[in-house]
């Protein structure tokens, strides 16, 4: 088969660049001339400087807190049975849910990317928006729909007659897993479907002619060359899910309790630094193995494959089958994904009044966001909201893919021996906001680096979460450029910068959108937002949206609606102008 | 290929400006500033602030670092190397915490004159008290009204089956109404019963969620989420604001606090100024200010707490709409600081497990 050949020939470069890297490699000056020691630079510095500085400071003053020795809290971890109980809980919710996940964005997966539909870019765009939204925002979408009160249990009560609702949505672990599908099911959309959109279907055709029917065309040929991508896709919704906090807190209810949960409990309830900081090196310690599981499978399992256009692959629904499937599949989606967005923007523009729970329609809160009633300091007319949130999203963009591109670029060159490496950039992802959010106080105090009340220091914490991000889905799309390429610009007189700009950016051009997608969407949603200090002077729209639903009053209630449906837009409008920059098209040489 | 240079030119551009814009600072020449460290429910009127800036050739920076716990936590852990001149913030729940770590310096600010004794908790003025607010349950009038009962009048009251089902709390270990709320019921019940109470309590149905938000707007039907449980543990101050911020404007509440004696608990936030201050004699100024009439006078509007300075008067929507408890429950501080955590995990065993 033709991917056997090329991962002979694959196996073939790689040998002779080894060799020829070490002999090469013998004196010092010469390593530091190495393109990917250089590129690596900038990423070491930063993730010295903002996070394992600050994390290593958090836990040596947290470890000093502890009166009978730094041993002790973890003595106490390991034998408690309530923390070992969590510890398995955050496991076993992390597995369903990244399960649930996969079940519903794989087949989506394969619909964005092998089928022509209309409506399709603005389905990608609304699938991300659930990414970017606030949890208790979230959680009123959920409500409005399944909770008691939810559209749902109203329905089935008026049906059947019943006087108490008969779905019992909230506080269950269902409800966990349902919010986590909905939060996490776009990575899978993005990182699998546009992997997938870009394989060569002339594979498939092949392996039609020498007569395997679609199942073995899939398991044998299809599925192997996926599976780096679906690996990531994986590995990052489990890191997600794995760290959850705002789902299960809110969602799941205070019966349920991850680590995260544990530690933000720990360390707020009973300020118990160290056993928070036992548990926080427990979360990190799983992230570390996960991941180094996941990239020493994923060295393995890559094949350099030549992308091909997506215009050449993506075909229209013809039979009535295709039809029916798409269908079905684009109804769930819909459902899962945007039923809550759409209960929530509904919700906006109604007007509940009680009892019975009558509606009407109004734009009384859309209104009332540019009124400043008590003439407060702090008031932000959700034009400026919008400007903080873009300005700080932008700049997370610009960080995340500055770093995450000379990182992955780096990683391909260095080959196999940055397993550890890769593993260790992607712990940001897997830290808890809360130890975190305490490091950079300790830690970042003295000039120059006194950024603790920095607005700078927003961007900065959203790019520690984008940059691992932006470096997992961009590594598949460069590991999948044949080293041929590189060689023939090398041989043609191209330095090792031009070889990245001619040859690797151009064939990764659509990768880097994907990532810039999250990137955006990750600052725009505050991951962590408790991780930092906020200056009020620049609140973004999360934080006025928290504001709002801080304060009771069916006004502020109604704006906390207006704003989240303003959020929804605003991330809607930005992911399809990221994604209207068309970087230079493979095959437009 | 041009179409991608420029965007990697814009991409450049956009690095270059990005961090300048946000990260703007005053001069070192003008005003000095002050910077003054809160958790994120802080608000104050621009005029205000403005008025002692003027007053004072100060210029004020606000910096919020999260919840009133969080807070508190990152003052204590930047104790040597202070963030801000002053932390406004703690309340009474957490204050013995903030002393036992001694991050403020003592301020014995004349305006404590007029504030009186039973709100001054720490001896040394380091934390000065600044307002207070009820932790009460509050009830959805329509439902009681349609159902022909009475909304309860005690703590025991709960526990009766026709209130079964019908009352939300938040949990003490992530919330500060709920910690409020357990304290009142150990001020009530005292420290030997009030777990008993809260199997009763358990056993009645009633529902605990993470935070207020979850409570308040999708658990309670009194507001504007119409959720499902008639009776919440919120804030005495929780009903003029239902008509403040109601929509459309309503002539009376939907929604009352119980107000009983030994049904609320009443938090008291202070502010203080913290040790190793550069500009201590601004924070003094600023301490004095935020119990002056001018400052206290407008807390209710901005924050919904209310002033510890009786000279400081009420605006005509709270005085016709806000009910106080005479008697609230009461707990010493020192003896929440010597038993929050042990209380707070026998609850957790006792209404959770």
């Amino acid at each position: 088969m033709d991917s056997s050949v090329d991962r002979r020939g694959a196996a073939l470069e790689e040998k002779t660049k080894d060799e020829g890297r070490t002999t090469k490699d013998r004196s010092f000056t010469s390593v530091l001339r190495r393109p990917s020691f250089v590129a690596l630079l900038l990423p070491t510095a930063f993730l010295i400087l903002f996070y394992f500085y600050p994390l290593a400071s958090i836990f040596q003053e947290s470890f000093a807190r502890s009166k009978a020795g730094a041993l002790a809290p973890f003595v106490f971890a390991f034998t408690s049975p309530s923390v070992i109980k969590v510890i398995g809980f955050t496991f076993y919710q992390a597995t369903l849910s990244t399960l649930a996940t996969l079940a519903l964005g794989l087949p989506g997966a394969y619909l964005l990317a092998r089928y022509r539909f209309s409506g399709q870019s603005l389905l990608r765009a609304f699938t991300t928006v659930p990414f970017v939204l606030p949890t208790l925002v979230v959680a009123a979408g959920f409500n409005a729909l399944l909770g008691p009160r939810g559209w749902l249990n109203l329905g089935l009560m008026s049906l059947f007659d019943l006087t108490t609702p008969p779905v019992n949505f909230l506080s269950t672990l269902g409800a966990i897993i349902l919010a986590h599908v909905f939060y996490n099911t776009t990575i899978v959309l993005r990182l699998v479907g546009d992997f997938w959109s870009r394989l060569d279907p002339r594979l498939e055709a092949a392996a039609h002619t020498l007569g395997a029917d679609r199942r073995r065309t899939f398991r044998h040929v299809t599925l192997p060359l996926l599976t780096p991508a679906i690996a990531a896709a994986a590995l990052l919704v489990f890191i997600f899910n794995f760290t959850s906090f705002g789902v299960i807190l809110i969602l799941g209810g205070p019966s349920f309790a991850t680590l995260e949960v544990e530690i933000y409990r720990q360390t707020v309830a009973f300020f118990n630094l160290p056993l928070a900081a036992v548990l926080s090196l427990i979360q990190l310690t799983c992230t570390f193995g996960l991941t180094l599981i996941y990239t020493r499978l994923s060295a393995s399992l890559s094949l350099p494959l030549t992308p091909k256009p997506q215009t050449l692959i993506r075909r229209p629904l013809k039979t009535f089958a295709a039809r029916l499937g798409a269908g079905l599949l684009l109804l769930t989606l819909v459902m899962l994904l945007l039923a809550p967005l759409g209960a929530l923007a509904l919700r906006s523009i109604t007007r509940l009044e009680q009892p019975p729970v009558t509606s009407g329609f109004t734009l009384a809160y859309y209104q009332e966001l540019s009124v400043n009633r008590n003439n407060s300091l702090f008031y932000v007319s959700p034009l400026q909201a919008i400007g903080n949130s873009l300005l700080v999203a932008s700049a997370t963009v610009v960080f995340s893919l500055v770093l995450g591109l000379s990182t992955a670029s780096a990683l391909i060159q260095s080959g196999r021996r940055s397993a550890l490496l890769e593993s260790l950039l992607m712990l940001p992802l897997g830290t808890s906001a809360v130890t975190l959010g305490l490091g950079f106080i300790v830690a970042l105090d003295q000039p120059p680096l006194d950024l603790r009340a920095s607005s700078l220091l927003l961007p900065l914490a959203h790019t520690l979460v984008a940059f691992p991000f932006v470096v997992r889905s961009l590594t598949p799309a460069l590991r999948s450029i044949k080293p041929r390429l590189r060689q023939a610009a090398t041989a043609l007189g191209a330095s090792p910068f031009q070889v990245w700009l001619k040859v690797d950016l151009p064939i990764v051009g659509r990768a880097v959108l994907v990532a810039a997608t999250f990137a955006f969407a990750i600052s725009l949603g505050e991951f962590g937002a408790t991780a930092v200090i906020a200056r009020p002077e620049h609140p973004t729209v999360p934080l006025a949206i928290y504001r709002f639903l801080s304060l009771p009053g069916a006004l502020n209630y109604g704006q906390a609606m207006a704003l989240s449906t303003i959020l929804m837009l605003v991330c809607a409008a930005g992911i399809l102008a990221i994604e209207r920059l068309r970087v230079a098209e493979i095959g437009e040489f | 290929m041009k179409r991608l240079n420029i965007f990697l030119l814009v991409t450049l551009l956009l690095a270059a400006c990005a961090p300048a814009t946000p990260a703007l600072t005053p001069t070192a020449s003008g005003p000095r500033t002050l910077t003054v460290m809160t958790h994120d429910s802080w608000n104050v009127s621009a005029d205000v602030a403005a008025e002692f800036e003027a007053a004072n050739n100060a210029k004020l920076q606000f910096i919020k670092s999260g919840d009133a716990g969080e807070a508190l936590n990152k003052a204590i852990l930047a104790k040597g190397n202070p963030l801000a001149d002053v932390f406004y913030g703690v309340d009474n729940t957490y204050l013995s915490r903030a002393m036992d770590e001694g991050i403020f310096e003592p301020y014995n600010s004349p305006a404590l004159a007029d504030i009186p004794e039973s709100f001054k908790l720490d001896p040394a003025n380091g934390a000065l008290p600044v307002d207070y607010g009820d932790v009460c349950l509050n009830y959805d009038k329509a439902y009681f009204a349609e159902h022909n009962l009475q909304p309860p009048s005690s703590l025991e009251d709960l526990a009766k089956a026709e209130y079964k089902d019908l009352v939300v709390v938040e949990n003490p270990a992530t919330s500060s109404p709920g910690l409020a709320f357990l304290l009142a019921t150990i001020g009530h019940f005292g420290a030997e019963n009030y777990l008993g109470y809260w199997k009763d309590l358990r056993a009645n149905g009633v529902k605990v969620v993470d935070g207020w938000e979850t409570a308040y707007n999708t658990e309670f039907s009194g507001s504007a989420g119409k959720g499902p449980r008639p009776l919440v543990v919120s804030y005495g101050s929780s009903p003029p604001f239902e008509v403040i911020y109601a929509d459309p404007p309503i002539e009376d509440a939907p929604t009352a606090a119980i107000v009983s004696d030994d049904t609320c608990f009443r938090q008291i936030e202070f502010a203080g100024i913290l040790k190793g201050s550069q500009n201590r004699d601004l924070a003094e100024k600023w301490i004095d200010f935020m119990l002056s009439t001018r400052f206290q006078e407008d807390l209710p509007l901005q924050m919904y707490v209310f002033p510890v300075n009786p000279k400081a008067k009420l605006n005509e929507t709270f005085q016709k709409y806000l009910a106080m408890p005479d008697k609230p429950a009461f707990v010493s501080p020192a003896d929440i600081a010597a038993h929050r955590e042990e209380w707070i995990q026998a609850w957790t065993d006792v209404v959770l497990h």
